[in-house]
């Protein structure tokens, strides 16, 4: 399957919405949450069995996208825009078949890994395009989109709780919040799959670029430059440390302030949850169209230094000044988003856009493991500093330390990143062979 | 007779704004459901 190329006075500001459309749908992930407590009583779950699809997807996500990436550049945006819609849909039909009947493993199965593989693939698919579009500010466009997976959150977790009100919380009325999930996320995604189109190279699209610029390196050959392993650790830290603070953002303000004149109410946490959620979201569009103007190894100077910074403001003053302790978290978060959209257009920079959709799909990885390492830390320290009898801010005190210790690091790895030895990049007659494989538009 | 190469493209204003209004109705849905929210963090 050869990517869709552009017709002639095809406009780029097709293909950011065209992202969206599917990043908007698979950052549903992150409100599987709304469905946990009533799986829970409708099936008899326990919490860490209703977390199983989620856990499962966000698994398949690394994984889809790290062993997905080359296909996705040997097919273009449209073929995965297609494989993540009718994954992340099918998934959800399987589950409302398996909450129908009530059988647990088909809502995991379906969720879990056939949604899962939508998501990895969604996730990845458009962000070659959006580079080769923009290459004045690849930043801005790889921001937009990614900035998409935190919206998709916002919009589902009311959208899927108003559901669950009306069906019923019970497994029928889970099963039709299901069906109509994956019916709705398939007719929105479809905007992106009929919409999305790679740039003509022989002739510039509105500030496309007319050939492939810079060095070129495959995907294979990244993964033998310490460029891409120095990015690993810097997305790694950066993003552990982001979930540091979002895994317990609620326990955690709660427990900061349990002991002052100004405590905070569960509603209240709620909010601050909600506040951290939107300079996530800021965060990926704001900083990423900044490093267009900056420069990517200076904003991830500001991500990993003003934000050990930060870490240590908490850390030292946090408990005095509510204020405080929500403007530093806040930061923190919307450095944790923009490291997120960044990348790409850092990755493109260093490796070009020969197989950065590619690459990109491999670096995924550091978020896996994050994933895994953030609320480790957190929660292990935390559980253990109440064992000792400690309360209130000193709870999470080493966690602090450990954090900014972590974004020391990042911060050093990325000090270490340099422009790819010339012996990495693709030579040019492959480039040219490229050129010529793009050269047939298609009708508009 | 004008040739394929002499002729307009189409106007693709209007798809343009349809796309994008597709994709910022709900995200605005969102982020007002979400204004909702984190005004508690001040007022509960």
């Amino acid at each position: 399957m050869s990517p869709p190329v552009a017709p002639a006075g095809w406009s780029r500001w097709l293909v950011p919405p065209a992202a969206l459309s599917v990043h908007l749908s698979i950052g549903q992930a992150y409100a599987w949450s709304v469905f946990k407590p009533p799986l829970e009583s409708a099936l008899g779950l326990s919490g860490t069995e209703s977390a199983l699809p989620f856990q499962l997807a966000i698994v398949m996500l690394g994984l889809s996208a790290a062993f997905g990436g080359t296909l996705v550049e040997r097919n273009g945006p449209r073929w995965a825009m297609t494989v993540a819609l009718v994954c992340f849909s099918s998934g959800f039909l399987i589950s409302a078949l398996g909450a129908a009947t009530e059988q647990y493993w088909l809502i995991v199965l379906g969720y879990g890994f056939v949604g899962g593989i939508g998501l990895g693939i969604g996730y990845i698919s458009p962000v070659s395009t959006l580079i080769k579009w923009f290459p004045d500010r690849p930043g801005m466009a790889t921001g937009i989109a990614i900035m998409g997976f935190g919206g998709g959150a916002l919009i589902a977790s009311p959208w899927s709780t108003q559901m669950l009100q009306s069906f019923g919380s019970d497994s029928s009325g889970i099963a039709v919040a299901f069906l109509v999930h994956g019916l709705t996320y398939a007719v929105f995604m479809s905007l992106g799959v009929l919409l999305v189109r790679v740039p003509r190279t022989d002739r510039p699209v509105q500030g496309a670029p007319s050939t492939l610029q810079g060095p070129q390196v495959s995907a294979g050959s990244a993964l033998r430059t310490p460029q891409f392993w120095c990015l690993w650790v810097v997305l790694c830290m950066n993003v552990t440390a982001g979930i540091g603070i979002l895994e317990k953002a609620a326990p955690m303000i709660t427990d900061f302030f349990a002991n002052t004149s100004t405590p905070v109410s569960v509603s209240a946490a709620a909010g601050f949850v909600a506040l951290l959620s939107a300079a996530n979201m800021a965060g990926r569009i704001g900083w990423s169209s900044t490093s267009d103007l900056i420069g990517r190894k200076n904003i991830y100077r500001v991500y990993l230094g003003v934000g050990a910074l930060m870490y240590a403001l908490i850390a030292l003053f946090g408990d005095s000044s509510k204020p405080l302790f929500v403007l530093c978290a806040m930061v923190i978060l919307s450095f944790y988003g923009g490291g997120f959209a960044t990348v790409p257009a850092y990755l493109k920079d260093l490796f070009g856009t020969y197989q950065v959709g590619a690459i990109h799909g491999r670096l995924l990885t550091a978020w896996s493991t994050a994933g895994v390492l953030g609320p480790l830390i957190v929660n292990w320290i935390a559980d253990h500093q109440k064992e000792d009898g400690k309360s209130g801010a000193s709870l999470y005190s080493l966690s602090f330390v450990i954090m900014i210790g972590l974004l020391v690091i990042g911060f050093v790895a990325n000090e270490f990143v340099r422009p790819v030895h010339a012996r990495h990049h693709v030579p040019a007659p492959r480039e040219e062979a490229l050129d010529a494989e793009r050269q047939q538009p298609e009708s508009a | 007779m004008p040739n394929d190469s002499s002729q307009s493209p189409p106007d693709r204003r209007p798809l343009i704004a349809f796309a994008w209004l597709w994709v910022g109705a709900p995200l605005a849905y969102g982020l007002y459901e979400l204004v909702q929210k984190a005004t508690k963090l001040f007022t509960g």
